[in-house]
């Protein structure tokens, strides 16, 4: 089968390396660039602990063929961290004990990244629905929601004005740009407050585990 | 290696991607999204000898309104529809519904017409084709077709496409102005598949129901209309007691399976709860619009 050469970035550096097609992803991250933090969990995408960023949107990379990013800008959890100093999610699971194991831990730490970026307030039932794709056994995930909301409190006080790095942001997503310019984002708060509306009659409605 | 050995294709082409399709035929899977072939692929439950990638055919990659209807390219994502102003505004079904796809890293790479190629029993997509009456545009070797709805859906992940066509698009016809519309669904976790889901559009004029729609998805090979229930709405005062006789027509109208998540008389019992709320939401929804 033929081998393909395959470029990528990853937390802001840059990878080569040489991949039969059917090479997914996460093993390319972990075998060839040497980056294991991203884990590797069921392989056909409901565990969500591979879960990393590919040009700045959470997803999971055990679905995706290693030649599908070619060119791509990745962010996986080793780009978190400055040195020895946590990024404020890091620190929130950490003072939440919010892992025990720590295996589903990277995956739920990116999903937890691209979340805040994009929503920077979220309601509780908003943090576990978006915490909905990764699994992890032992917590209970009580832990894991107390560290989520309390990373987005960190992070709007606004002392950590580098936490969303640029290889974590979708490609044209500047860090100045004014929030009322992204009409996603408005629609969002759009419906964010309908939902809030009618929250009332849906928790009745749509009953949930989350 | 998780999947089998495949030969690897990314045209940037649609005119390439067909080319692809036409010269393998059976042998070929087209890859877009990927959230369903690649699992399967990785499970070896599809060994697919080639592999036509189609996320660098940029042309495929849109969402525009026209002709009455939500047009969305076969690369557009399901995380572009949920964010989508165009989509809130004028096909609010598609976007409540489309929320409900899988999960967040799921929907950034899913795309709405690779729903509706694999053509789950369960699936949101299909079944909001199907209650819209909306359709989609196969390009093959012999050129485009329009396929609606009701004739793409053949059974269990079988559509009526040719090996050698690709869904160029797929298009979600736009509300009527006035009409009230739900989804509502039941899943074990939020982001699962739906163990059944009901979507329903409701136009009431003049204070009687000029035009229902309910359709449902989890109870069948494929999403299925609740025609008896739609016949026995029109032409009828809309409240409660409507919403419980079309619950009813809805159970003994549907053929729902048992599997190792629920038993066929669980579904169907679901099945009649879901449609009652969401006529009874779609007619506040109405009434609210009116």
């Amino acid at each position: 089968m033929a081998v393909r050469k395959v470029t990528l970035r990853i937390n802001g550096k840059t990878y080569t390396g040489r991949a039969e097609p059917r090479k997914l992803l996460t093993d390319f991250i972990r075998e060839d660039c040497g980056l294991t933090g991203t884990h590797v969990g069921c392989e056909h995408g409901v565990c969500g602990a591979c879960t990393i960023l590919l040009d700045g949107e959470a997803v999971r990379s055990c679905l995706l063929f290693a030649v599908q990013a070619e060119g791509a800008e990745l962010a996986t959890v080793e780009g978190l961290a400055d040195g020895d100093r946590l990024h404020p999610i890091q620190q929130a699971y950490q003072d939440h004990h919010a892992l025990q194991c720590g295996f589903c831990t990277p995956g739920f730490l990116m999903t937890t990244l691209a979340l805040l970026r994009d929503t920077p307030q979220l309601t509780e039932t908003e943090i576990r629905e978006a915490l909905a794709g990764n699994l992890c056994r032992c917590t209970g995930y009580q832990h894991i929601v107390a560290a989520v909301a309390a990373a987005a409190e960190a992070l709007a006080s606004g002392a950590h004005p580098d936490a969303y790095p640029p290889f974590a942001r979708p490609a044209g997503h500047a860090a100045s740009r004014r929030r009322t310019a992204d009409p996603a984002r408005k629609e969002r708060e759009r419906s964010a407050a309908n939902d809030r509306r009618t929250s009332g009659a849906a928790s009745k409605r749509r009953p949930r585990q989350s | 290696m998780k999947p089998a050995a495949f030969e690897y294709h990314a045209p940037r082409t649609v005119d390439d991607a067909l080319a692809l399709l036409d010269a393998h035929g059976d042998d070929a899977k087209v890859l877009a999204g990927g959230q369903s072939l690649v699992p399967l692929m990785n499970m070896r439950l599809a060994r697919p000898g080639v592999v036509v990638d189609i996320n660098r055919v940029a042309a495929l990659d849109y969402l525009t309104l026209g002709g009455g209807a939500l047009r969305i390219g076969a690369l557009c994502r399901q995380r572009t529809v949920e964010r989508s102003a165009l989509a809130a505004e004028h096909c609010p079904l598609l976007r409540d519904a489309v929320r409900l796809v899988g999960h967040v890293q799921i929907r950034n790479r899913g795309t709405v017409v690779g729903s509706l190629a694999h053509a789950d029993p369960a699936a949101e997509m299909t079944a909001a084709l199907t209650l819209l009456g909306g359709e989609v545009t196969a390009t093959g070797p012999g050129g485009e077709r329009t396929i609606p709805a009701d004739e793409l859906f053949v059974s269990y992940l079988t559509t009526s496409l040719d090996p050698r066509e690709l869904i160029t698009e797929a298009r979600f016809p736009v509300l009527p102005a006035g009409a009230g519309w739900s989804w509502t669904e039941i899943a074990r976790r939020h982001g699962d598949f739906a163990l059944v889901g009901v979507g329903v559009v409701l136009t009431v004029r003049g204070g009687v129901i000029a035009d229902a729609r309910i359709a449902l998805t989890g109870v069948g090979p494929t999403p299925v209309r609740a025609a008896r229930a739609e016949r026995a709405l029109v032409g009828a005062a809309p409240g409660d007691a409507r919403w419980g006789e079309a619950a009813e027509a809805v159970r003994a109208e549907i053929e729902p399976d048992d599997d190792i998540h629920a038993s066929a008389a669980y579904r169907r019992h679901v099945a009649g709860v879901l449609t009652q709320r969401a006529l009874a939401e779609a007619h506040g929804r109405a009434r609210e619009a009116a």
